[in-house]
């Protein structure tokens, strides 16, 4: 069997899950610079699905493409770090404000560039919480689709055999190649970081990062062109502009409210019918209830 | 008028809990608009699956019939689905933030170029003003949902296109009978005229389906009792809480071991992990064991006649009192002033 061309999306997230009061600016809004910026749990499980079938299947590579601002190269080296090929970084102002319809049109775009037997996603990101871009990525590809994936397993280089983790049960599908494949949270954990790939890609950058670069970093790259990471900017893929960023997105946010800051001081009640009314009110109020 | 649309799900013949929640969702928009409440239906064998839906006041039931549509599988039904809203134009579309709705709802989104907002905790009807050009629009729908890992609840607007379309999962909104007698159209879809070969790529080869039992897992609230709740017939209070906020019960181990509660209920290291929007432990201690399966829940209410329960320093509110009588109270104040 040929080896496949396998593409994983994968996200930067802002660390949701360890939010502490700092992470909430006095007006309401999130303090991205509170919070640390790491790749989303779930495209870790589909980084290793990828990874698995590279195992299994001679000639497989990997690559991830990732989209957000400069620093999201780290996503790129932290997948290499466990043993994915290379990735390309699509980072460009155009994208700013993106929902999830631009957010897939520009991923499609730069996928377009790229050859692929498998593009496999995670499920959802922890920050936007949608599970909305991998089924429009394959829409927008006119690809078919498998959602809530859990193992991989088979593949016979035409169609891939999965098995799905549902609410109420499971499903075994197959699936003719090329289509695009979301990962659970239940499927296996990636592998750890391999020390020898560390060694060897710790030093790669993206084209932002090597802004900041020293003379060394230059001559390294002279000598081993895999240091250079791959940056698209908007010009570097065949877009329609008005799809893109804000003006491609249909959804605007009309407000924001934080939830956390209120939350956290412990309230006393000795149970009168005035606070247990004001405790009801206020959970009304900010939608935790009703 | 353009109408609103709720994509129904159905499982052996039996619509969803969340398709008719958001059909009674629906229902309420509709009314608040002055238009009608359509419904959609894709499956096998559907007969007389209007009298499921007809009494939560849908006017118009579409009903694809085939055996291509069942089991679901996503690009049969996104095509049928594209085309009738193509066709009819609705103003909002709603489907279950389920393992099917959250399938379907981004590719048919994406196939209309349609602002689709995810897992809505609440719906509503209002006005916006676009910051930038001034632009007003009357009866937009709100979609507000928590984001962040439930740290934001963000309110969403779709000002331009077309339909506005949102997923709410299952026990967020309450299901209500309408009206028994309202009837409603049943319009019959052609499949043929719909589906192709390109549409069937996709093959289920193997499929197990539990029936619908607890999901403590899933749910948004959970009212959890411990030993304090002092006997089976005292549960069915927090059956009543739960019922009333859209939720489900859990329990402690020492509830499950005297036999107030089922074991599948369990929270804990022994039981199951939870991470509910809020949380609200009655008659709980707090031991670690218990706490391991809850500590992560957005907000938690502890009711506990001790003061100094250890329950308490996982808690946003505080209830130091006997929950025979503070329950009662919340379930009155939430009947008396929910929408
Ligand atoms: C408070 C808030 C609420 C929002 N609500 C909505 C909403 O309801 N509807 C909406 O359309 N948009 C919404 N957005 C915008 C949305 O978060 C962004 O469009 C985001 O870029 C993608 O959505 P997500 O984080 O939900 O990703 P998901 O759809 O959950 O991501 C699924 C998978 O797609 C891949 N992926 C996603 N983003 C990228 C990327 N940048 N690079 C590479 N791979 C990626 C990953 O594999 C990921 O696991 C919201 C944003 C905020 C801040
Ligand atoms: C290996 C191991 C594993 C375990 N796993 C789990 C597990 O998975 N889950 C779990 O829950 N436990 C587990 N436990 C047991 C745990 O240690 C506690 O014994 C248990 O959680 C106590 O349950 P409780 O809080 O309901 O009961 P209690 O500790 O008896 O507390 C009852 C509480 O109710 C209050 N109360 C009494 N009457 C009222 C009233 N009328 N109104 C309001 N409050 C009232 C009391 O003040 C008290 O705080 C485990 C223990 C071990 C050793």
């Amino acid at each position: 069997m040929k080896g496949l061309k396998i593409v994983v999306l994968a996200k930067q997230v802002p660390d949701t899950r360890n939010v502490g009061k700092d992470a909430m600016k006095a007006d309401g809004t999130v303090n991205r610079a509170a919070l640390p910026a790491i790749f989303n749990p779930e495209d870790l499980n589909a980084l290793e699905q990828a990874l698995r079938l590279k195992d299994t299947i001679e000639g497989t590579t990997v690559h991830v493409l990732t989209m957000g601002p400069g620093r999201a190269a780290e996503i790129i080296r932290e997948a290499m770090y466990r043993g994915a090929d290379g990735g390309y970084l699509l980072s460009d102002r155009a994208f700013a404000g993106s929902d999830t319809l631009a957010t897939s049109y520009a991923l499609s775009c730069a996928l377009r560039n790229l050859e692929y037997d498998l593009i496999i996603c995670g499920r959802q990101a922890i920050d936007g919480d949608t599970a909305q871009v991998g089924p429009q990525v394959a829409e927008k590809l006119a690809l078919p689709q498998v959602t809530y994936a859990e193992d991989i397993q088979k593949c016979d280089g035409k169609i891939v055999t999965i098995k799905r983790r549902l609410e109420r049960g499971i499903e075994v599908v197959t699936c003719p190649m090329p289509c695009v494949v979301t990962v659970n949270g239940s499927a296996a954990p990636c592998r750890p970081r391999n020390a020898r790939f560390v060694m060897k890609y710790k030093n790669a950058k993206g084209t932002q990062e090597a802004q900041d670069a020293n003379e060394d970093y230059f001559a390294l790259v002279n000598e081993r062109p895999y240091l250079k990471l791959t940056e698209w900017s908007v010009n570097d893929i065949q877009s329609n502009p008005a799809d893109l960023g804000l003006s491609g997105s249909p959804t605007k946010v009309k407000n924001i409210e934080s939830v956390v800051f209120q939350a956290k001081e412990a309230k006393v009640l000795s149970g009168t019918d005035a606070e247990l009314d004001a405790m009801m009110k206020e959970l009304i109020t900010n939608h935790t209830i009703g | 008028m353009n109408s609103v649309f709720v994509y129904c799900e159905i499982e052996e013949g039996t619509v969803a809990d969340v398709s008719l929640e958001l059909l009674t969702k629906g229902r309420a928009l509709a009314t608040k608009l002055g238009v009608k409440l359509e419904a959609i239906v894709l499956g096998e064998g559907l007969k007389d699956v209007e009298k499921q839906v007809f009494p939560y006041g849908v006017d118009v039931l579409w009903v694809g019939d085939d055996a291509r549509l069942a089991p679901y599988t996503t690009l049969p039904h996104t095509k049928m689905l594209v085309r009738l809203f193509d066709a009819e134009k609705p103003q909002v579309a709603l489907m279950g933030a389920t393992s099917v709705g959250r399938d379907l709802g981004p590719r048919v989104s994406s196939a209309l170029h349609s602002g689709l907002t995810a897992d809505c905790t609440s719906l509503e009807i209002g006005e916006y003003t676009d910051a930038k050009s001034g632009k007003k629009y009357e009866n937009l729908l709100y979609q507000i949902r928590p984001a962040f890992g439930g740290n934001i609840v963000a309110t969403i607007v779709n000002p331009e296109c077309r339909p506005q379309m949102a997923t709410v999962r299952e026990g967020v909104m309450k299901k209500e009978i309408f009206n028994l007698q309202h009837q409603g159209e049943v319009k019959k879809l052609n499949v043929d005229e719909y589906l192709d070969d390109t549409d069937l790529v996709v093959k289920v080869i193997e499929r197990h389906m539990e029936k619908s039992k607890v999901n403590i897992k899933a749910a948004p609230i959970i009212v959890a009792g411990g030993y304090g709740v002092g006997s089976k017939e005292n549960f069915n209070l927090l059956y009543e809480l739960a019922a009333v906020l859209g939720g489900e019960v859990g329990a402690s181990r020492a509830a499950v071991d005297a036999g107030f509660c089922e074991h599948e209920r369990q929270i804990g290291q022994t039981g199951t992990t939870v991470r509910p929007k809020l949380y609200i432990a009655c008659g709980i201690s707090g031991q670690i064991q218990h706490t391991a399966g809850m500590e992560e829940s957005s907000m938690v209410i502890a009711i506990n006649t001790d003061a100094n329960a250890p329950i308490n320093k996982f808690a946003d509110y505080v209830i130091t009192g006997d929950l025979n009588v503070v329950i009662p109270k919340m379930i009155q104040y939430y009947k008396k002033n929910s929408k």
